[in-house]
């Protein structure tokens, strides 16, 4: 029974579940990448290459091994933190990735700075009057945000705030050499989009969930205390709707990571949504792998994070009898 | 100089608007022309059924109505102000400061989310009557006072961590707390079982003697009301029927209407010997337990002759429930055997037969839930009929009739929907379908709890009425023990998953008692003043002998 487990005991129990869950994402990585036509032989030495030059190849790649064995090398490999190296261009992929996965989180995280507390600021205020003018205006903006395809409200803020208003510029492309203030200066433009892009979800969960507790009887309790209607919603009902909030802002952190390749697409943003887009092209398969897993381990991470949040926010849970 | 009155409340009205999909939308009058006084130290009972508006006035003496309802006229007079006037702020503070409230279901009105202090505390600290410290101070001394177990950390559990009726005492030192001149307690025993209902009961009117506060309480149950009020004041469909002091209502009630409430639970049935035949339902040494290791029934045996009224009686968690869900074979045992009709019922439910099934029908405490609500009351009585006995058609209506018949409901129902009907009519539905099965046994779990006083004696007649005409045993699974007295031939006495006592009504209701089934027959509020003092007194004498 879950009640009567420790907490410790749960989130370890979580992790194990977390790493057999990404031993079979690899598996599938690995086997959806062996059902493409061609190996990696054969994109190495392109389309006019001589079968012989293929064998050896092959031979010299350990190719020619079964499936399974040259699957366990590659975890095995993993496992030591060494994800090979790039078939375009020979680097290591370990390398290739670290400073582009540090540019997609720094994106990622300015943009759930911004997005997160205002989505649930805004899910608070819309349950403060619901069903009223500011309830509805915060909803029909918010969705029609989200209606919106990412790459388009892209281009419009690219058309009116870099073009027409010439406040920021429309790439993004950021160095190791530039300082912290100039480097969010160049995601102000992304990050708003992701912002855009996320917050009308979140804002509806949130005043959903608000709105679930405030039928309850101790939010007459509460109110029959006499308390402010905002102490009633943020210090009564919110606490008691947080996990659901937690699950759907978790969820969004997951995309703000995962997702973003469109949107650095866009603004040419030097991060892992660039490099996988790439490297497809290139078919430059262990990088496309490699990404595969990195994107696999943030989603399950933060999912994980989530269940574990969502369990501590229940004082059942936490302080057993 | 007269003593002014603290509360007052003239020409009351209260309306709730009514939305139905489709239709015009319509007003209800909920309160109607009620007015009353109440001075500090004084307690009004308002009692009446359900829909009787007691909890709408309640509320109103806060200023508070539930979404969907409006007061409409009137006025209400705290210290000579009235509140209705009152901008939203200045209505608030009053609602923190003077005037408290105590819910009905303290495990619902405590927010799961906090410490039970935190929340006893919040309306002196945010109405900045008390600082922090003074008062956690403050209410560490009521816990001690209201006899909360261990006063110093009381405070600093989780709701979900101390028991229903601790919960409920806590509620009062939440109301308590910010030192309010006046208290409405709405139904604060109801959901207790009788053993910690009179303990609460004591507490609360001692808080009342003791603060000297103003109180109206608020419940159905005449009894209890008459225990801690001053005057009582009877509500029915929101109109005022009758007041007065405890006594005159108690004593000499006027109107009809609080004669039949007085005199509620007059009815017990005639017991009838065990016949030494076989019995038709034996059950021997149950033992079960949800996740095969906690046993919540233990050695439990007995049995029940066709015919007759066996009530299983407990307070909550006593196994009660538990041991219906065994019989029906929802549960299997983890030992033990069912004999029903001389032949041993398979424990679970896959491997009784079409007709084992059929002899063994149940009725539950909530109708609401157990009927389909998107079914008629055609098609709700009429599937046990076809899927028993494979009746189609003309038949299966005519029968569908006779049973509407005999539940006196008629005709003019069958093509009505649940929730067309009251909670009363709902039950009687659910008890056409056992019946339409013709069982041999019926087991009625807790059929009358959620329903009111004089509706659910309307539903134990008809049972009664029934057993005589077609010879139904019922296993009646009940925490009222006016109830058992009222139907029973045989009663069973549960207490923490065992049987302490079982037998003949007339037995198991007389002397000697065993300590469990003296202190739940005593706990019983009897309908006369001074009851509560008097019992509580004869107890603290026992305890003394010991």
């Amino acid at each position: 029974m879950a009640a009567h487990q420790s907490l410790g005991q749960l989130i370890i129990r979580r992790l194990l579940l977390g790493l057999l869950l990404l031993l079979m994402i690899s598996g599938i990585i690995f086997a959806g990448t062996e059902l493409l036509p061609g190996d990696v032989a054969q994109s190495i030495l392109g389309q006019s290459a001589t079968p012989e030059a293929l064998k050896n190849l092959r031979l010299e790649m350990g190719l020619d091994r079964p499936p399974l064995e040259r699957y366990l090398s590659w975890l095995t490999n993993l496992a030591q933190g060494d994800l090979g190296t790039s078939l375009s261009s020979g680097r290591d992929i370990g390398e290739m990735i670290g400073d582009r996965l540090g540019n997609t989180l720094f994106l990622a995280a300015s943009a759930a700075i911004i997005a997160v507390p205002l989505a649930i600021f805004l899910g608070l205020i819309a349950v403060l009057h619901r069903n009223g003018i500011v309830d509805k205006v915060i909803s029909i903006s918010t969705i029609s945000m989200i209606s919106l395809p990412e790459f388009f409200i892209g281009y419009l803020l690219i058309l009116f705030i870099a073009v027409h208003l010439n406040w920021l510029p429309s790439s993004s492309i950021i160095y190791n050499s530039m300082t912290f203030g100039e480097k969010l200066q160049a995601i102000a433009l992304p990050c708003l989009t992701l912002t855009l892009v996320c917050l009308a979800h979140m804002m509806r969960m949130t005043r959903a969930a608000i709105l679930n507790v405030m039928s309850s009887p101790y939010i007459e309790t509460a109110q029959l205390k006499g308390l402010s209607a905002f102490r009633v919603i943020f210090h009564h009902a919110f606490p008691n709707a947080i996990s659901p909030i937690i699950t759907v802002v978790v969820l969004n952190l997951a995309y703000l990571v995962v997702g973003v390749v469109v949107v650095e697409i866009i603004y040419v943003y030097p991060g892992m949504g660039q490099l996988l887009v790439d490297h497809v092209t290139n078919r430059d398969i262990p990088v496309v792998q490699a990404v595969g897993l990195i994107f696999a381990a943030i989603y399950i991470l933060l999912n994980m994070f989530a269940d574990i949040m969502a369990i501590i926010a229940n004082p059942r849970l936490r302080h057993p009898k | 100089m007269p003593v002014p009155h603290f509360l007052e409340v003239s020409n009351l009205e209260i309306t709730a608007s009514i939305n139905m999909p489709g239709d015009i939308p319509k007003k209800i009058t909920l309160v109607d022309n009620i007015s009353f006084k109440l001075k500090r130290g004084e307690v009004i009972g308002l009692i009446g059924e359900s829909g009787a508006g007691k909890s709408t006035i309640g509320l109103a003496a806060l200023g508070y109505a539930r979404s969907g309802c409006a007061i409409s006229g009137g006025s209400i007079k705290i210290n000579g102000t009235d509140i209705l006037q009152l901008p939203t702020k200045a209505r608030n503070k009053m609602r923190g400061t003077q005037v408290a409230y105590v819910a009905q279901s303290a495990a619902a009105a405590f927010n799961p989310a906090h410490r039970i202090s935190d929340q006893v505390i919040e309306e002196a600290v945010v109405h900045r009557l008390m600082s922090k410290t003074e008062a956690l101070a403050y209410a560490d001394d009521l816990y001690e006072k209201l006899g909360l177990p261990d006063p110093k950390n009381f405070g600093r559990r989780y709701p979900h961590q101390v028991s229903g009726g601790q919960l409920q005492r806590a509620m009062t030192v939440m109301a308590l707390c910010a030192k309010p001149d006046l208290i409405i307690f709405d139904e604060p025993t109801t959901a207790l079982d009788v053993t910690t209902q009179i303990e609460v009961l004591a507490t609360i009117k001692n808080a009342i003697k003791d603060t000297g506060v103003a109180a109206l309480y608020i419940t159905h149950d005449l009894a209890v009301v008459a225990q801690v009020s001053d005057y009582i004041m009877v509500l029915r469909h929101g109109k005022m029927v009758e007041f007065g002091s405890t006594d005159q209502i108690i004593n000499h009630a006027q109107q009809q209407y609080t004669q039949e409430l007085v005199s509620i639970r007059a009815m017990e049935k005639e017991e009838q010997a065990a016949p030494d035949s076989r019995p038709l339902l034996q059950v021997s040494h149950i033992d079960a337990a949800y996740d095969g290791l906690n046993k919540v029934l233990e050695d439990v045996t007995l049995h029940l002759h066709a015919g007759q009224t066996l009530s299983i009686v407990g307070e909550s968690g006593s196994g009660k429930s538990t041991l219906a869900r065994v019989i029906t074979g929802l549960l299997p045992p983890l030992q033990g055997s069912i004999v029903f009709n001389g032949i041993e019922l398979s424990a679970g439910l896959k491997n009784r037969d079409l007709e084992q099934l059929r002899e063994l029908q149940m009725i539950y405490q909530m109708a609401d839930v157990a009927m389909n609500p998107r079914h008629t009351i055609g098609q709700i009585i009429g599937r046990p009929i076809e899927f028993y006995h494979g009746t189609k058609g003309a038949q299966k209506r005519r029968e569908t009739i006779e049973l509407l018949d005999q539940i006196e409901l008629g005709e003019q129902y069958i093509d009505r929907y649940p929730a067309e009907l009251s909670g009363g009519q709902k039950q009687r539905v659910c008890i056409a379908r056992a019946l339409a099965a013709k069982p041999s046994l019926i087991i009625c779990d807790e059929v009358t709890s959620a329903l009111d006083p004089l509706v659910a004696d309307g539903i134990l007649q008809l049972l009664m009425d029934l057993q005589k005409e077609h010879n139904y045993a019922y296993l009646f699974i009940t925490h009222d023990l006016a109830t058992v007295k009222a139907i029973s031939d045989s009663i069973a006495v549960m207490y923490q998953g065992s049987l302490v006592r079982f037998g003949q009504k007339s037995k198991v209701l007389s002397p000697p008692f065993d300590d469990y089934t003296q202190m739940l027959l005593s706990s019983v509020p009897e309908m006369e003043l001074g009851w509560l003092e008097r019992i509580l007194a004869s107890r603290t004498m026992q305890s003394a002998d010991n």
